[in-house]
């Protein structure tokens, strides 16, 4: 192959660290041109079964190789209604690049910068009309505006139906409102890609707590829902457990991130207050995206140390390559091997030190990754004034508590039919994070879609 | 956006409001709060639900302005919207009836203990509360209270109304000769603290309303966490109310005080015309 793999522009490392600004600029126009142009349009492509919502990767690439920009939009737009999010957040090495034919002795098509330029093109001229589809006068409740909520939300209606999202924060998108950076999503992109789906018909009711103002009982039967979509996330943090994670100074990743993402706590001029990071040494503990996000905006922050401790090595980091990547170059620290075992702090109940304990690789665990023993004797002190623990999170209790009859696993995850995402209440549909626990933006969406064909099909076959 | 309705002063930088809220007011039970955000760039604030009509869809709250975003909250006219109120949050009160209940409101925290008050009196207890202040013009909602039907005992520092003292003190004499079945707390920190000391050897169920600080107050961030019987909670959702016996209130005290700085200079900056 003569043409290799168009890199990504990015900002300047050093630069970049400093600021929120988004890191990857998006290919040039030629630059996607080119990069389309290596797409071997395969006959039984691979690519699309790699994609949980089944983009037509194979006629959209080409159509973008050809300059057809509008006409591949439209591919996109049908098949994802968050296509500038997920060319910017899908891990697509797992996913659609991962399968690409070209992988094996080339590197894939870059089918992630390409969806992200796609629609970044369509977005910046207004985007596709999309037909508009017959009222079915279907009404369908969606709980939660996250990745899969809005998916099925906009699927459903696109079928016609008549649908309201109850999202239970301020704004709508969840972890990509709350969880995720502006430097890797900003926030006029996911607000562009929300506007869109509420010019489909969709209502979006936020303020909106489901289980306490109103139950899904309440939906289905009050307020006259035909049926209800779950898509309420796992957004309940866990924590190490350890000694002095009281102190002030120590939070979770969540809170630290819907502080500075949510609340603009990074914005001068915030009424949101988020703890001084300028010139403290703060430490993250964990090793997937979440940590990366938090270690980052650390960095971000004005951390003069930014370090990510991790109990096992890098090879084992759920993070995605990139993403660490980007950390590295950005200046954090990754320590491995490393477990923390208690917070210390002053008489003010402040945050000082750390003492951790080093670990070694023992025999293979559940996870097939080497299981991480403490070596002992081996414990040291690292100063350092703030602490986040971003070591995965639970399913919130909330829905749980409130509605008796929707069956959940001992891990607090709503059980489902996984091919329909149908859960153990009549007319009650279920997809997300709530459902698998903490996984991915595009996993959601493809499970809020599948529960959009499944909860069409229920309503057509009950009319 | 949640228009506000009326608001009117009830004590020196204590306002009432009652905001047009129907799906909180239609759901709320006494002990739950509200997350407010006044304007686009406000940061969060929880206050307990004062009182409610599901009917006609409001919510009454009562808001001391002591930083950038109470006073942004109380200076919101009839009229004005705020731009988020959401809720009903956390778990109710328990309403079982116990026979005779103490409920001990401090300062502010009169309006939290209030609507419980009420509730218990309707689930048949015998309510006596205690209304404490630094003086006079501090002490909120007696009328309301006595209205209700409740017996009300004031206290204040100064001695300006009511017995001269704190609230304990008071409680310390219902405790010799009236002893109550269960006592509830609602207050600035080191009040519930010292309801705590006198009942706690008295072997008197009480519960204290906690106030940390909270971001979503939806269980999502821990920021609200508290130390419970060595546990950690999430006052958000696992309470505010919880046993006053059984709470490390050294904690709550230092992880409220983790802005101070940050909270002293933004009221510099609301007041600074």
């Amino acid at each position: 192959m003569a043409i290799p793999r168009q890199p990504m522009p990015e900002q300047d490392p050093v630069a970049r660290g400093r600021t929120f600004a988004e890191v990857n600029l998006g290919y040039e126009v030629e630059t996607a041109v080119l990069e389309a142009t290596r797409c071997l349009a395969c006959r039984r492509p691979p690519c699309v079964a790699g994609c949980p919502v089944g983009v037509r990767i194979d006629e959209f690439v080409p159509l973008i190789a050809t300059r057809d920009f509008a006409a591949a939009a439209r591919i996109v737009a049908e098949d994802n209604a968050l296509a500038a999010i997920c060319g910017r957040v899908c891990p697509q090495e797992a996913q659609c690049e991962g399968v690409c034919v070209l992988e094996r002795k080339h590197r894939s098509v870059a089918i992630g910068n390409l969806e992200r330029f796609i629609a970044d093109w369509d977005r910046e001229r207004g985007g596709s009309e999309l037909s508009p589809p017959t009222p079915t006068g279907h009404r369908v409740a969606v709980v939660g505006a996250g990745p899969a909520g809005l998916t099925c939300a906009a699927d459903l209606a696109r079928m016609g139906h008549e649908v309201t999202i109850f999202e239970a924060l301020h704004e709508p998108g969840g972890v990509l409102a709350y969880g995720i950076p502006p430097y890797r999503l900003p926030r006029d992109v996911v607000d562009a890609e929300v506007g869109r789906i509420r010019e489909l018909g969709v209502s979006l009711e936020t303020d909106a707590v489901i289980g306490m103002a109103g139950s899904i009982d309440d939906l289905l039967h009050a307020e006259g829902f035909d049926a209800v979509f779950v898509g309420s996330g796992a957004g309940a943090p866990r924590f190490l457990d350890i000694p002095g994670e009281d102190l002030v100074g120590v939070s979770t990743a969540n809170e630290f991130l819907t502080r500075v993402n949510l609340m603009k706590a990074y914005r001068p001029g915030a009424t949101t207050p988020v703890y001084d990071l300028q010139g403290a040494r703060v430490a993250v503990f964990g090793g997937g995206n979440t940590a990366m996000d938090a270690v980052r905006t650390a960095l971000r922050l004005g951390a003069s140390d930014a370090m990510i401790m991790y109990r096992r090595t890098i090879e084992d980091m759920p993070a995605r390559r990139e993403e660490i990547h980007h950390a590295e170059d950005e200046g954090v620290q990754l320590m491995t091997l490393l477990a923390p075992i208690e917070f210390i702090g002053d008489d003010e109940g402040r945050l000082t030190a750390v003492r951790l304990v080093v670990m070694a690789q023992g025999e293979p665990d559940s996870s097939g990754r080497r299981r991480p023993e403490p070596i002992p004797g081996s414990e040291f002190i690292e100063e350092i004034q703030a602490a986040i623990v971003a070591i995965g999170n639970d399913p919130n209790p909330i829905l749980r508590r409130t509605t008796a009859d929707l069956d959940h696993t001992s891990r607090g995850t709503i059980v489902v039919d996984p091919e329909s995402g149908a859960t153990t209440k009549p007319g009650v549909f279920a997809g997300g994070d709530i459902v698998t626990g903490g996984a991915t933006v595009i996993l959601a969406m493809g499970a809020g879609r599948r529960a959009a064909r499944e909860i069409d099909e229920c309503l057509r076959a009950d009319a | 956006m949640a228009r506000v309705l009326d608001t009117s002063e009830t004590g020196p930088g204590i306002t009432r409001l009652r905001i047009d809220a129907p799906r909180v007011a239609k759901h709320w039970r006494a002990g739950q709060f509200v997350i407010i955000r006044p304007t686009a760039r406000s940061e969060r604030i929880p206050l307990t639900i004062a009182a409610a009509d599901p009917h006609a869809g409001w919510i009454e709250v009562i808001v001391q302005a002591v930083g950038r975003t109470t006073m942004a909250i109380a200076a919101t006219p009839a009229g004005g919207d705020l731009c988020d109120v959401v809720g009903p949050l956390g778990v109710p009160s328990d309403l079982e009836t116990y026979g005779h209940v103490v409920v001990v409101g401090g300062g502010v925290g009169t309006a939290v203990a209030y609507p419980t008050a009420v509730a218990l009196a309707a689930a048949g207890n015998r309510v006596t509360v205690i209304v404490g202040g630094r003086s006079r013009d501090l002490v909120i909602l007696e009328a309301e209270m006595r209205a209700a039907g409740l017996e009300v005992i004031v206290t204040t520092d100064d001695g300006s109304a009511g017995l001269h003292g704190l609230v304990t003190d008071a409680l310390a004499t219902i405790i010799e000769t009236d002893r109550p079945d269960r006592v509830i707390a609602a207050g600035p920190i080191p009040m519930m603290q010292a309801v705590a000391a006198a009942t706690r050897t008295k072997g008197i169920p009480t519960m204290a309303s906690l106030n940390p600080i909270m971001v979503d107050g939806t269980g999502m961030c821990g920021g609200c966490r508290v130390r419970v019987d060595g546990e950690v909670r999430f006052a958000c959702i696992d309470g505010p109310e919880f046993d006053a016996h059984k709470v490390d209130f050294d904690v709550l005290t230092l992880r409220n005080r983790a802005y101070r700085e940050f909270e002293q200079s933004q009221r510099a900056m609301a007041e600074t015309p």
